[in-house]
């Protein structure tokens, strides 16, 4: 950390929205060459702060926000580029048909008398690319580029307009482990000449990797900030959620191992391009875990045992007795039920009411002669999921897209509870999730594992599937590349399932170091 | 986006967008009922109001097929010369020797239904992007029912169902009583079926709707199906009315009208969003535009720049409500 001044410092910061506040006399400094990770639940208020500091909201009269130790005028995005300041939002707002340079000064083209200088951007963008070690060209579309590359290039464009600040909001969401590193490997580029980075994430392992201090925001309020050594997830997540979490995680169930209680077995599945010959075992009361790097193919894998895609090779049994399905609705029948890691593109009705979502997928087995629709039974059903998973809601009536990340999860959970099935599937289900209804999540796991029901659960965070499941596959490059089981009173080991994801057991932590392992709470 | 405080804008803004979606184009429809009546003083005459149902009835009718195609986030282009074919076809089979009396009217729904049926299977089956489908059966329709009756007017003076065109029941128009019952009926599947529903859910995310059982192809042939039979169902009525069906001229840019009115009525372009009644007062607002601006004395081509300007204002509303809507 810098001791000098700060160039960028945000003081007393309130905002409200009618009668709600959503920022209570908020600070936050931040150094050049620092980057500052800010933490907090959604709804915290963190996205509303840096909404204030890119002029795209202007604050409640009494804060202010220097920037450089000038006084920076606020709500106006224009001067607020001018100052230096730059967001990345997660979702990018490039011109895809475009080529990088025409992205990099987008909006602010380099022309001649209204014609553009296209030479001359595509020569001033180099530099900045250089700068960054990419290996795309300012000529090439940014079609062709991948969503981390994407990212570079909104990067590219804040350092064109030379920022002094660089506000990422989760960028790595939609991005794989490799492409994570060379952000990282940019981001370390660019503390080393001089730009202040405040970064919000809701991944521990990547504030432990990049950041300088973190400070947490919680209910709109500031809660604290700790330095780099004083970092310590459990303490993070404590001052995140504002109480002990010694029960963050549940894990009540006891899975039984005996081969007639075999629920769903695998066998050999395969699609060709991203799954090859995976096989496994899910028992009754089982929670089995599925880690590894995105793009190992583990969502695929779900799909292909729920039929959402179709499978080259392999067989899917329940109870001994082949089902395969070959659509989502075979699988459904045979009580088999998947949950969507996207569910906002790939889950839910956004324009729907819970009611409807909820019942979904039973509308045709509740409906009445005639297919005639049963509302009172799809109220009553949205109802008592309403109150089972502690869904937020004022009203079944309410649409879905205007509830939170944690509540729509739950409607999405809830749907496919409706169904009664045997089988979970379920990929990253405390994806985008705050942590209070994370931790519902995990309790509801381990209540319906109590209940026999056989799950297996995809995620990219280890100490839930530490926290949470019995077993863990790890796959990598489509294959299954090796299993850690949970002993009696030893949880699963972290740095094993590290080793096989990777596939370098020997840089990563082997057996020996896998021993020690550091588990989860 | 999912703070606290936008997910309270978000409910504020989903209940003034349910407001504006329920309301709809109502007050746009009375104040031009009331402008043209202190405009001409004629307007609002009972005389004049059945004139005004009977021509909006068969803009009303294949709306409604329209309103369940983009209600799934589709489109057919083809309901014009559908509606074409199938008047041909109607009045064709009511001049068959010694064929059953209504034997026209079977023939018009039945062309009606096959032309939908095929739209239906090759965007759901083959999977091809329904403008490009159903523009194809625009041009291929039209050339089937001129086909129909080798390029020429076909006549029956004494059409047995002509009364559907020109006769009324206690008084209201039969045409307009036909218009009324698909409205109903479609509310009906729209909103107490579990299809309705489903058709809701494909068109709000078609993706989501197969990963949660519902039988996404079933769906897509199903709407397709009922836009072309209500076409065919068009072509009757048009049949009826004119005693003669010409496979040129008939039906030339009424998909235009059909989708005006769905879009004024509120349905969302990209799916999910809408109603019946919604397209009902849609397809009210064009066939008063039209006779307010004849009786007004308005010249005719002036009708139509006029008549244009009111589809783009609709779909600056419905861009509108989508940027309004409760996304978060």
């Amino acid at each position: 950390m810098t001791t000098t001044a700060p160039v960028l410092e945000m003081r007393g910061i309130s905002k409200s929205f009618g009668p709600v506040q959503a920022l209570r006399d908020v600070s936050l400094t931040a150094h050049a060459g620092e980057v500052h990770a800010l933490m907090g639940e959604n709804g915290a208020g963190k996205s509303t702060l840096m909404k204030i500091l890119s002029g795209a909201h202007a604050p409640d009269p009494g804060g202010e926000v220097l920037v450089g130790g000038e006084r920076m005028p606020l709500g106006n995005p224009k001067l607020a580029k001018a100052h230096g300041v730059a967001v990345i939002y997660q979702e990018l707002t490039l011109a895809p048909n475009l080529s990088v340079a025409q992205n990099v000064f987008l909006g602010n083209e380099k022309s001649s008398r209204g014609i553009v200088n296209r030479r001359g951007m595509a020569a001033a963008t180099r530099p900045i690319l250089d700068r960054l070690g990419v290996s795309f060209r300012p000529d090439t579309k940014v079609a062709r580029l991948s969503l981390g590359e994407r990212q570079l290039v909104e990067i590219a464009r804040a350092m064109s307009t030379n920022a002094r600040i660089i506000v990422m909001d989760e960028p790595t969401t939609s991005l794989s482990s490799r492409e994570t590193e060379k952000l990282f490997a940019v981001i370390a580029g660019l503390k080393e000449q001089g730009i202040a980075i405040v970064y919000i994430s809701h991944r521990m392992d990547e504030i432990y990797q990049l950041a300088d201090r973190c400070s947490v925001l919680r209910d709109g309020a500031y809660v604290g900030t700790l330095s780099r050594d004083e970092l310590d997830a459990s303490r993070l997540v404590s001052m995140m959620v504002g109480r002990d979490l010694s029960t963050f995680y549940k894990k009540d169930h006891k899975p039984t191992e005996a081969e007639r209680d075999v629920v769903l077995a695998v066998e050999g599945l395969s699609d060709g391009v991203e799954v090859f010959d995976c096989s496994f075992k899910v028992h009754k009361g089982e929670v089995l875990g599925i880690a590894g790097l995105v793009g190992s193919g583990r969502t695929e894998l779900l799909r292909l045992i729920y039929g959402a895609d179709p499978a080259t090779a392999g067989r899917v049994l329940l109870d001994g007795a082949e089902v395969t399905p070959k659509t989502p609705r075979e699988a459904l029948d045979h009580g088999i039920v998947y949950l969507t890691e996207d569910r906002k593109a790939l889950g839910l009705f956004l324009d729907m009411s819970i009611s409807d979502n909820v019942s979904m997928a039973v509308a045709d087995r509740d409906a009445k002669a005639g297919g005639v629709r049963n509302f009172a039974r799809a109220a009553e059903r949205a109802r008592s999921a309403i109150e089972a998973l502690s869904i937020r809601a004022p009203s079944a009536s309410l649409t879905v897209g205007a509830l939170s990340g944690g509540n729509q999860q739950k409607v999405l959970l809830a749907r496919l509870l409706e169904t009664n099935p045997r089988v979970l599937l379920l990929d990253e289900p405390t994806r985008g999730v705050d942590v209070g209804a994370k931790s519902e999540i995990y309790r509801l796991i381990d209540g319906l594992a109590e209940q026999g029901l056989a799950i297996v659960m995809v995620s990219s965070e280890l100490p839930e599937i530490v926290g949470v499941a019995d077993r863990c596959l790890v796959m990598r490059e489509g294959r299954i590349a090796g299993e850690v089981a949970a002993g009696p009173d030893k949880p699963i080991e972290q740095e094993a399932v590290m080793a096989f994801s990777t596939g370098a057991p020997g840089e990563r932590g082997g057996a020996s170091l896998a021993a020690r392992g550091e588990t989860g709470r | 986006m999912s703070e606290a405080t936008m997910e309270d804008a978000g409910r504020k803004r989903g209940r003034a967008k349910a407001l504006i979606t329920a309301l709809g184009m109502l007050p746009v429809l009375i104040l031009l009922a009331v402008g043209f009546e202190l405009l001409t003083g004629k307007f609002l005459s009972v005389n004049n109001i059945s004139i005004v149902m009977q021509q909006a009835s068969i803009n009303i009718v294949l709306a409604a097929g329209m309103t369940f195609v983009i209600l799934t986030g589709g489109i057919d282009l083809s309901v014009g010369s559908i509606l074409a074919a199938s008047a041909m076809a109607a009045v064709i089979g009511s001049l068959w020797p010694g064929g059953l009396a209504y034997l026209g009217i079977a023939a018009g729904l039945g062309l009606g239904l096959a032309f939908g049926l095929i739209n239906g299977a090759l965007i759901a089956l083959l999977r091809l992007p329904p403008f490009i489908v159903t523009l194809g059966a625009l041009t291929a329709v039209r050339g089937v029912a001129r086909l129909l009756g080798d390029d020429t007017t076909v006549f029956n003076s004494n059409l047995p169902f002509a009364f559907i065109g020109n006769g009324t029941f206690l008084g209201i128009p039969w045409l307009a009583i036909i218009a009324i019952a698909v409205v109903l009926i479609s509310w009906f599947v729209l909103r107490a079926t579990v299809l309705g529903t489903w058709i809701y859910a494909v068109g709000g995310n078609q993706e989501a709707a197969r990963l949660t059982g519902i039988k996404v192809s079933l769906v897509i042939l199903f709407v397709y199906g009922v836009s072309g039979l209500l076409a065919g169902l068009g072509g009757v009525m048009s049949a009826a009315r004119l005693y003669a069906a010409n496979g040129l001229q008939l039906g030339q840019a009424y998909e235009l009208d059909a989708i005006a009115a769905v879009i004024l009525g509120g349905t969302s372009f990209v799916g999910g969003v809408g109603s019946i009644w919604g397209t009902l007062i849609g397809a009210l607002i064009i066939a008063v535009l039209s006779n307010g601006l004849i009786l007004t004395g308005v010249s005719d081509i002036w009708q139509f720049i006029i008549k244009g300007l009111v589809i783009i204002v609709a779909v600056a509303l419905d861009r509108y409500r989508l940027r309004g809507g409760a996304r978060t």
